[in-house]
């Protein structure tokens, strides 16, 4: 068999012209996880460090009841150097720190920069966009990678926990936006435009556009970038939430210059109401994925 | 082959005992050589050609055993078993697609192949193909037209399934929806798409039924216990061999990307992922042969045990498979693990890397990592159980190969959770805020402190990272 496989292989290097050129052909990048020219893919687009000049402090006052109770056991080890680490706690909050790098301590990115804010934001949005991004409705490599291999009990925990957590925005910068295109962008926002069949965001998001409870997101707080990428990424079937898809209908029907001064005049709208209770009152476009 | 032979001899490295000669005969030698091999070659290339084409017609004229279409339901239900720890949604379902309608790109040095469409729908799935035909398929690596498929589908492992087995997989693929989406056409080059090619490849490399589990050197390790023992390491073998197919990646493959020694699981290269599948035969890098039987049987189903966490493909493998397995299943594999023949090898000579990049490994190490990784590297554990775990003396970090460190560090991850562990701490993505040449030296750093003695890291091995 040795001698048959030496033969063999002797001829198929000199009849087939297998050399090593041919035998070391890159490997083909053929990954299910592209990235979105739209949306743009952070994973080596290197972005301001949000979260990394000091240790995340421990969210104590706003922690959801479930986790408070064992949020408070730190580990008992001293450091052999005597330097102090950041205390530990068995709870879902350090569960998550992997998270915060990008998305901020307590999940409060700012408007800065691109990643969004998580806190506050309502759990079943959360809990579908980490569904999403595991199965592939939305194209993120790093959080594909992070997420691809949890539970939907994980995912439903860490949403609960960005969640409930309360704390403040900060100052939004301004939108940079003329008269003009302000008065176009509120128009948008506020009324829509039924000519093209485009409802008012305040229709679904609610007047202060922060979102309805228990799977409409809030508008505010987000970074101009990560909105226009979001528009962008629905417009063009990047991004894709459950059927019907009702905001890839919306962003369809917008053109680029909608999508930049909307993105643009939310971005500079401070933040701060909490999401509307849920309502059984009918949204004027269906939508997908909004049962609890 | 004389041409070289006289061309160096026209040198006079010798000129007593070289003979005289009329200085046009080299020449001519060397011309008859040629013609020589220009009439021998091609002959030599039809006979292999015509020898592998032949032994394909007369494995396909073998009869295959009949196997009746079956919808009894304890056989279903072990099909479904079975289909996990074989994994063939690994790559017949992907992520965000209809499951096991394939579809999955996979990248190889030989082009780009697309798994096929396992459900029953008739024009693009298996809708038509009979028990028989599937058995072809698991046994011979024949699709139902005959085509010879490419071993990316590991038949060469599943070849050493039993017949039972395979046809309770695929009853129970039978009774999956069937969805009709057809399989893109594989991208690969020539000669690799010619299927002359792939049938002179199995020649060499493949023989139907030729169970790496038969001819295992250790195969009387368990000669000296009882037979319930010796039980337990045939099936932990045939788990291992032949459905898990775990030589797939803990092998090493040779240029043409046959496996070299299945059964030894030295340790392999999941390319296409750019991770390494460590050796499983070196304590060193993933041998367990110093684990406990339960700590192996238990770190199969969590994917995460106090010795270390399931990361990369690997967290795959446990997310969609091993986390499925039976206790006894996951006990025989174990004690088969347990006992592959201990294969350590030397470290090379531990060169340290230039003090400034140890320098600035030495400072990121303690602005990013020490909080969670100690800053001895010692690990930290919360209420008492381990949390992050420790770099200090962690072969993970450790191995020859540094891309399943910077994998890590860079596009960071969670163990799979699993039932025995649902809730894992994570590890953040640091691409996103430390250049290559910061993770390089912070990699550096870890494999050459506290112990640990590995090979530095440089920006270009960061860079080179898919």
């Amino acid at each position: 068999m040795n001698r048959t496989r030496i033969v063999a292989g002797v001829l198929i290097a000199a009849v087939l012209g297998l050399g090593p050129s041919t035998a070391s052909v890159v490997f083909a990048q053929a990954s299910p996880t592209s990235s979105s020219p739209v949306a743009p893919d952070a994973k080596h687009a290197r972005t301001a460090p949000i979260a990394t000049a000091a240790p995340a402090p421990r969210p104590a006052p706003v922690v959801p009841a479930a986790t408070a109770a064992s949020a408070t056991t730190l580990d008992e080890e001293a450091s052999p150097s005597g330097r102090p680490l950041r205390p530990l706690s068995n709870d879902i909050a350090e569960r998550v720190q992997a998270c915060t790098l990008c998305h901020g301590p307590q999940g409060r990115a700012t408007p800065q920069g691109y990643f969004p804010r998580l806190a506050g934001k309502p759990a079943g949005y959360l809990f579908n966009q980490l569904q999403a991004f595991r199965d592939g409705r939305r194209h993120h490599a790093l959080m594909a990678g992070l997420l691809r291999n949890m539970s939907d009990d994980y995912l439903r925990e860490i949403a609960g926990y960005f969640a409930a957590l309360d704390v403040p925005y900060p100052a939004p910068a301004p939108s940079g936006l003329g008269a003009e295109q302000q008065a176009r962008a509120e128009r948008l926002v506020t009324q829509g435009d039924p000519s093209r069949r485009v409802p008012a965001c305040t229709a679904c998001h609610g007047p202060s556009m922060a979102g309805r409870q228990p799977a409409i997101p809030g508008l505010l707080g987000l970074p101009r970038d990560y909105l226009v990428g979001q528009l962008g990424a629905w417009r063009n079937g990047l991004r894709r939430a459950h059927a019907p898809d009702c905001m890839a209908d919306v962003a369809r029907a917008l053109s680029a210059d909608d999508v930049a001064v909307v993105a643009s005049w939310l971005a500079a709208r401070p933040a701060g109401a909490h999401p509307e209770p849920p309502s059984s009152a009918p949204l004027p476009v269906a939508c997908g994925g909004l049962a609890p | 082959m004389s041409g070289p032979e006289h061309a160096s001899g026209a040198a006079p490295r010798d000129a007593g005992s070289w003979p005289a000669q009329d200085p046009a005969r080299p020449m001519k030698t060397f011309l008859r050589g040629l013609l020589g091999l220009a009439i021998a070659l091609p002959v030599m290339a039809l006979l292999l050609i015509a020898g592998a084409w032949g032994r394909e017609l007369w494995l396909s004229g073998r009869p295959a055993l009949s196997g009746a279409e079956d919808t009894n339901p304890a056989l279903i239900a072990r099909g479904a078993y079975l289909a996990r720890v074989a994994n063939c949604a690994g790559c017949h379902s992907p992520r965000g697609g209809a499951p096991l309608a394939g579809g999955l790109p996979l990248g190889t040095p030989f082009g780009t192949l697309f798994s096929s469409n396992l459900t029953p729908d008739p024009e693009t799935g298996l809708g038509r193909w009979s028990a028989d035909d599937f058995w072809r398929a698991m046994h011979h690596g024949r699709s139902r037209d005959g085509r010879l498929l490419y071993p990316a589908f590991p038949y060469t492992s599943y070849t050493a399934m039993s017949r039972e087995d395979a046809d309770a997989i695929f009853a129970w693929l039978r009774q999956q929806p069937a969805v009709r989406q057809a399989a893109p056409a594989h991208q690969l080059g020539w000669p690799y798409r010619w299927q002359t090619a792939l049938a002179v490849w199995r020649l060499m490399y493949f023989t139907p039924g030729d169970a790496p589990s038969q001819d295992e050197p250790g195969a009387d390790r368990g000669a000296s216990r009882g037979e319930g023992a010796q039980a337990v390491i045939a099936r932990g073998r045939y788990l291992v061999q032949a459905v898990g197919h775990c030589a797939e990646c803990h092998a090493p493959r040779n240029r043409l990307g046959a496996l070299r020694d299945a059964t030894g699981l030295r340790g392999g290269w999941v390319g296409v992922q750019g991770w390494t599948a460590p050796s499983l035969a070196d304590p060193r890098a993933a041998g367990v042969q110093d684990w406990s039987e339960d700590e192996v049987a238990h770190w199969l189903r969590a994917g995460w045990s106090p010795r270390g966490a399931a990361l990369g493909p690997m967290a795959d493998v446990v997310a969609e498979s091993l986390q499925h397995l039976s206790e006894a299943d996951a006990r025989a594999i174990a004690v088969y693990l347990r006992g592959l023949p201990r294969e350590a090898t030397t470290p090379a000579e531990f060169k340290p890397a230039p003090p400034a990049q140890l320098d600035l490994g030495r400072q990121v190490y303690a602005k990013h990592c020490a909080d969670c990784h100690g800053d001895q590297g010692q690990g930290r554990r919360i209420d008492g159980q381990p949390a992050y775990p420790p770099l200090a003396g962690n072969r993970a970090v450790t191995l020859d190969a540094p891309q399943n460190l910077l994998q890590t560090l860079a596009d960071g991850g969670y163990a799979p959770t699993t039932a025995a562990h649902p809730r894992p701490y994570g590890m953040p993505p640091w691409r996103q805020v430390l250049s290559e040449e910061e993770m390089a030296a912070v990699a550096t750093v870890i494999r050459q402190s506290w112990g640990n003695q590995a090979p530095a890291v440089t920006a270009q091995d960061v860079l080179r990272l898919r």
